[in-house]
């Protein structure tokens, strides 16, 4: 390799960031339109999920427009909250704010058999990062109809399973409230009793992300109680 | 000089010895630690290893292209910020055009730019050799890693979790009703690196060549 001079070497470094910068931003401007069009369809996706319903891609936005009938937002007390669009605010970075600026969003959706649910955001912490899902709740608040979740990197095989449906498909049924109190579910290591109705089977191998999945369900659906609760009664 | 034909004897073998001979996980032993990282199930062990080929090869080729003007004293850098940027750029093509397979690659995508053997191989190979033999070069080396994963990922989702690509084999030959249990212990990532032990010690033992001289 030859000797290069000092000169050289700053102009060679400058020109190749420079080059490197405009091509990853050029790439970066250019296609975020298609990524935001694709998070907007995978969120209608999971949506869609939570309620069993199953669809590809291209015709996720016509079935979401078809199943979900009314979004709001609420705050911690359970008030709705007018103007807010709620496909639009992130549980994730609600969760961060101060408590009385925290909006929750829901959405009230019929299932395929013409069933009234409503469908509810969790967000949390796995083991390598972020796990989120959707939640939906029969009309009495309280059973859950069925989940979907996700994870961006939980280790395949391991934590990753939350994902799956035969993980998904233990939650069906389950119950929220114990009477008047809000109990959630527990994830259980040595396996649940099939007719315990706060508990599932945990992911063995998948000790944190499991944890985490509880937390995230208690702390989320714990901030939604309050509406919960004031749609119990009106029943 | 005479003009060399494309797929010479010379250059077919740049992409045939990574399988064997000269594989970058058994033998140089490079990007020992991604391959303990995804190889619990097949599918993202055959997604990473079709990635990191992919990458290895245009790295190659484009630090080859540019190996007389790079400065030595900065060419770390350089091979570093055009790996980062090429697979910054395939991630976000992906987010884009192929967002299941985005969803699949997720973390490993950027487990990819810390992957040794791209930088193995730029400096090694493509640091001085053409444009041509170094694209072969990162194709054969990506090939090589991702044969060594696939084996490895096989062995360890059969074992552990009963399924071959998702499709539960173990279950549909009945051999849970006979009693048999699935390997907890294969899921976790020490097991890696046992088969890729097991792996090194067959090939050792098959062919002679690969092992260091006696010192004493």
């Amino acid at each position: 390799m030859k000797d290069f001079s000092n000169r050289y070497i700053f102009t060679f470094a400058v020109v190749m960031v420079a080059i490197v910068a405009v091509i990853l931003s050029l790439a970066a401007t250019l296609l975020r339109p298609a990524q935001e069009r694709n998070y907007e369809v995978e969120k209608k996706k999971s949506m869609l999920e939570s309620i069993g319903l199953f669809a590809e891609r291209e015709d996720v936005t016509a079935m979401y427009d078809k199943h979900i009938r009314e979004s709001f937002v609420v705050d911690l007390s359970g008030n709705i909250i007018t103007g807010v669009d709620a496909f639009d605010v992130d549980l994730g970075k609600e969760l961060k704010k101060k408590e009385n600026d925290i909006r929750l969003p829901v959405f009230k959706a019929v299932t395929e058999s013409d069933e009234d649910v409503i469908i509810v955001p969790v967000s949390g912490t796995g083991l390598w990062g972020p796990i989120w899902g959707y939640i939906a709740l029969k009309s009495d608040m309280n059973t859950i109809f069925g989940v979907t979740y996700d994870h961006q990197g939980e280790t395949p095989g391991l934590g990753a399973e939350i994902n799956e449906t035969f993980f998904e498909s233990r939650f069906s049924g389950k119950k929220l409230f114990k009477g008047d109190t809000f109990v959630s579910i527990s994830l259980v290591k040595t396996g649940a009793d099939p007719s315990d109705q706060y508990a599932v089977d945990a992911i063995s191998g998948g000790t944190i992300t499991s944890r985490g999945l509880e937390a995230m369900l208690k702390d989320c659906l714990g901030f939604y109680e309050p509406f919960l609760k004031s749609n119990m009664e009106r029943q | 000089m005479e003009k060399e034909p494309v797929f010479s004897p010379k250059r077919l073998k740049m992409i045939t010895e990574p399988l064997g001979k000269n594989n970058p996980i058994t033998v140089q032993v490079l990007g020992v630690c991604s391959a303990l990282a995804v190889t619990a199930k097949l599918k993202p062990a055959l997604v990473m290893a079709f990635s990191v080929t992919v990458i290895v090869a245009v790295s190659n080729l484009i630090i080859s292209l540019m190996r007389k003007s790079i400065p030595g004293r900065i060419r770390i850098i350089v091979q570093l910020t055009v790996i980062a940027t090429l697979v910054i750029l395939v991630d976000q093509f992906l987010k884009a055009y192929a967002f299941d397979v985005s969803k699949q690659l997720s973390v490993f995508v950027g487990l990819i730019i810390t992957n040794c053997i791209l930088m193995g191989r730029l400096e090694a190979f493509a640091l001085s050799n053409g444009p041509w033999e170094s694209f072969l070069d990162g194709i054969g080396n990506g090939a090589g890693y991702g044969i060594i994963l696939v084996i490895v990922a096989f062995f360890r989702e059969l074992l552990g979790s009963g399924t071959v690509f998702g499709y539960p084999v173990i279950e549909k030959l009945g051999l849970y009703s006979i009693g048999y249990e699935n390997n907890g212990l294969m899921i976790l990532p020490p097991m890696a690196l046992i088969i890729l032990g097991i792996i090194i010690w067959i090939q050792r033992s098959r062919d002679k060549s690969l092992l260091e001289e006696d010192k004493q």
